[in-house]
């Protein structure tokens, strides 16, 4: 069977410097990865990469999301394909109505993959149940996207925007940085609801912490653009116990 | 150069000599209404003539180069205009009362007068000129002091329009709709209207106005306004022209003490578009706010000239004109406040917003203050810049493409300005034009 994402020997750069140097991962369906790694060492850069920001060149290497080469499509028909990230910093978008943009996301999507478009009435009652998941006033959502918003708040308004466009392939970048700790047992709760077998999910995460709720089946150390240990949830304990450095000596 | 010798006067443009014969035909053809007022108007224009890029109101909108001919006056519109205007009412989904001009001429069967609200009055210009209504007859061309030549042409020739007042303290909740719909031949139409909100009235008044046709005509409208004390109007003007035709519109406003103005204008068409307020605001704690959008494309020129003359205490005026430009269009904002000496605690703001779409987009702004008193707040200001990389990103990770992710971001612009409408309806109707207008790039 095919991996749900498969980046082989992936090296990548922005403004000309090189950040990802041979990064190799493979995520099957029904997994849950955890990347860990000191800051700057490219975890955000990997999750920009896969999902097409501008400035963000790969160099040598190959992405493949259920095979297709990520490389040869558009940032919008990478998530219509299904790949889904969660920002780290999720931006603010003035003028621009919660509801609105997330009619345009999901039906763009969904025209995109030959379905049928999700009716005004569906939409809101849809969004209605997971803002009562997530713990998020209604009210909030009928303001414009995430302007105004606490960091917490932003966070939980991503994961809204996860679990309503249910993608293949979720990538949650610190998605619990900036949580209080009921925030982080309720956005956990809600990604574990989009635990299946037919979905990939990857949290980047410094914090053994998220771990405790959303349980992988991996865990990886970043360093220096790349994989340098992979093992179970152990390792994740280990870490914590020890920090990054070794592996930041071994990378260098 | 010695001998003292009188400049020999300017060789007119053809356009010039062309207006000077209309205007000898109009009085020959026997004195019309106002007939003093008009020949006052003709001999002030022709002192200077058309302006040019060398008049500093004019000077990004040259209308002597611009207008190289003058296209005859309007005739009375044949049945086929009419039948092709029942369809063209922009704000379809606003329920206000509407009057219709089809080719410069009013169409009572297309317009609805009847039931009018009690304290309401409204009569096309004709009709009131020709019952020789005192108020129009005395308030037309007086409500503010203005020394603009397309005003005293508009003045010399003006042919129809509306004349609308509402009686102290009434309150006119439905908007009164003025649609203008150009003919299908090359035409000028001089309109113009006078509307007296009085004491403690409320009132909200959209002028739009369409051109279906590719062919070449010119508007030259005027809109006077005279708010009594404590009155208030929301003014919406939404210009649809023709790709070829060429729009320039005066706005006077005069506000007495605690007068509220709301005008909002959108510039969705027509080769040029030249908008100018003249706003005399002349009681204490009156209010005037002026918002704008143009979204323009291909080599559309949409210009926006303002005059704010603040002459009382604790006033008000707050100017936001957005510009979204495509293609090689451009925008001109030019902004004037003058400050009277005792306007203490005026408060005046003027901010204009340019989203560039293309490189070969312009934008020219121009703010200028002149005050004459020492406890006052005024503040200009200009951006320019693209959409934010971003969000086109963010909305695009999201699924949604490229081209819609900027339609949304440039909605949300234009949004700052429909926002401030009072109106839902109203608010909704704007949102479908200008989002119709983007997506047809
Ligand atoms: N636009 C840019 N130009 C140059 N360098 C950049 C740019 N963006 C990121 N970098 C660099 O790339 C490296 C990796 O950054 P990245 O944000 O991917 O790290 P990270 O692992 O996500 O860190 P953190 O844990 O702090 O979120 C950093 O050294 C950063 O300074
Ligand atoms: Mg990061």
């Amino acid at each position: 069977m095919t991996a749900l994402l498969e980046i082989r020997d992936l090296k990548a750069e922005i403004a000309g410097k090189q950040i990802l140097n041979g990064y190799d991962l493979t995520v099957k369906a029904g997994e849950v990865h955890a990347i860990m790694g000191p800051n700057g060492s490219g975890k955000s850069t990997l999750s920009y990469v896969l999902s097409g920001r501008p400035g963000y060149k790969i160099t040598e290497g190959q992405a493949l999301l259920a095979g297709a080469d990520l490389s040869q499509m558009s940032v919008d028909e990478r998530a219509a394909a299904g790949l889904f990230l969660a920002f780290q910093y999720p931006l603010e978008v003035p003028g621009v109505a919660t509801m609105t943009f997330l009619r345009a996301a999901l039906n763009a999507q969904r025209k995109k993959r030959g379905e049928e478009e999700m009716s005004s009435p569906d939409l809101i009652k849809r969004v209605k149940e997971l803002a009562k998941i997530l713990d998020m006033d209604m009210e909030m959502l009928r303001r414009p996207v995430n302007v105004g918003f606490s960091g917490g708040e932003k966070k939980r308004a991503e994961t809204l925007q996860m679990m309503l466009l249910e993608p293949k392939l979720c990538i949650l970048d610190e998605t619990d940085s900036g949580l209080d700790i009921d925030a982080l047992k309720v956005v956990s709760n809600g990604v574990n609801q989009l635990r299946s077998k037919d979905r990939g999910i990857v949290v980047i995460t410094h914090y053994q912490r998220l771990l405790d709720y959303i349980t992988p089946d991996v865990v990886h150390v970043q360093s220096a653009g790349r994989i340098v240990r992979t093992g179970g949830k152990e390792l994740a304990l280990e870490l914590e116990e020890t920090g990054y450095a070794r592996y930041q000596s071994e990378a260098a | 150069m010695g001998n003292a010798q009188a400049t020999p006067a300017r060789k007119l443009t053809d356009a010039e000599a062309r207006l000077a014969e209309i205007f000898a035909m109009q009085q020959s053809a026997g004195a019309p209404q106002l007939a003093k007022l008009r020949t006052a108007a003709f001999d002030a224009f022709s002192k200077t003539g058309l302006p040019n890029r060398r008049d500093e109101a004019w000077k990004y909108t040259d209308l002597r180069a611009l207008l190289r001919d003058v296209k005859p006056l309007a005739e009375p519109p044949e049945d086929s205009a009419k039948q092709g205007a029942r369809s063209a009412a922009v704000l379809e989904g606003v329920a206000s009362r509407r009057l219709v001009f089809v080719g410069g001429y009013f169409v009572p069967e297309l317009s609805d007068l009847a039931d009018l609200e009690a304290g309401l009055s409204v009569m096309s210009l004709s009709e009131a000129l020709a019952k020789g209504d005192a108020a129009a007859m005395t308030q037309i061309g007086n409500v503010g002091e203005v020394d603009d030549p397309a005003f005293a042409l508009n003045t010399a020739f003006m042919g129809e329009g509306v004349v609308i007042r509402v009686g102290a303290g009434i309150c006119v909740d439905r908007p009164i709709q003025l649609v203008f719909v150009a003919g299908a031949q090359p035409a000028t139409y001089f309109l113009r209207s006078l509307v007296i909100v009085e004491k403690g009235a409320r009132a909200t008044l959209i002028e739009s106005f369409e051109g279906e046709t590719a062919q070449e005509y010119h508007v030259n409208a005027a809109t006077e306004v005279v708010l009594e004390e404590g009155a208030s109007l929301e003014r919406l003007k939404i210009s649809r022209e023709g790709a070829a035709a060429m729009h320039v519109s005066t706005f006077v406003a005069s506000l007495a003490a605690d007068a509220q103005l709301s005008d909002f204008g959108f510039n969705l068409g027509g080769a040029v578009l030249r908008n100018q307020f003249f706003i005399n605001i002349n009681g204490q704690g009156a209010h005037a706010g002026l918002r704008g959008a143009n979204i323009l494309k291909g080599k559309e020129h949409a210009d926006a000239t303002l005059f704010l003359d603040h002459a009382a205490e604790r006033s008000e005026s707050k100017a936001l004109f957005k510009s979204v430009l495509d293609d090689s269009s451009q925008a001109v904002f030019q902004g004037k406040i003058l400050v009277r000496p005792g306007a203490q605690k005026t408060d005046a703001r003027m901010m204009a917003r340019t989203l560039l779409l293309s490189e070969g987009a312009q934008a020219n702004c121009k703010p200028e203050l002149e005050i004459f008193a020492d406890d006052v707040q005024c503040a200009h200001g200009s951006t320019v810049g693209a959409l934010d990389e971003n969000l086109i990103f963010y909305l695009m990770a999201r699924g949604i493409p490229q081209a819609e992710a900027q339609s949304l971001l440039t909605e949300a612009f234009v949004g700052e300005v429909i926002d401030a409408v009072a109106d839902r309806s109203v608010r909704e109707a704007l949102t479908g034009l200008v989002s119709e207008r983007l997506r047809t790039r």
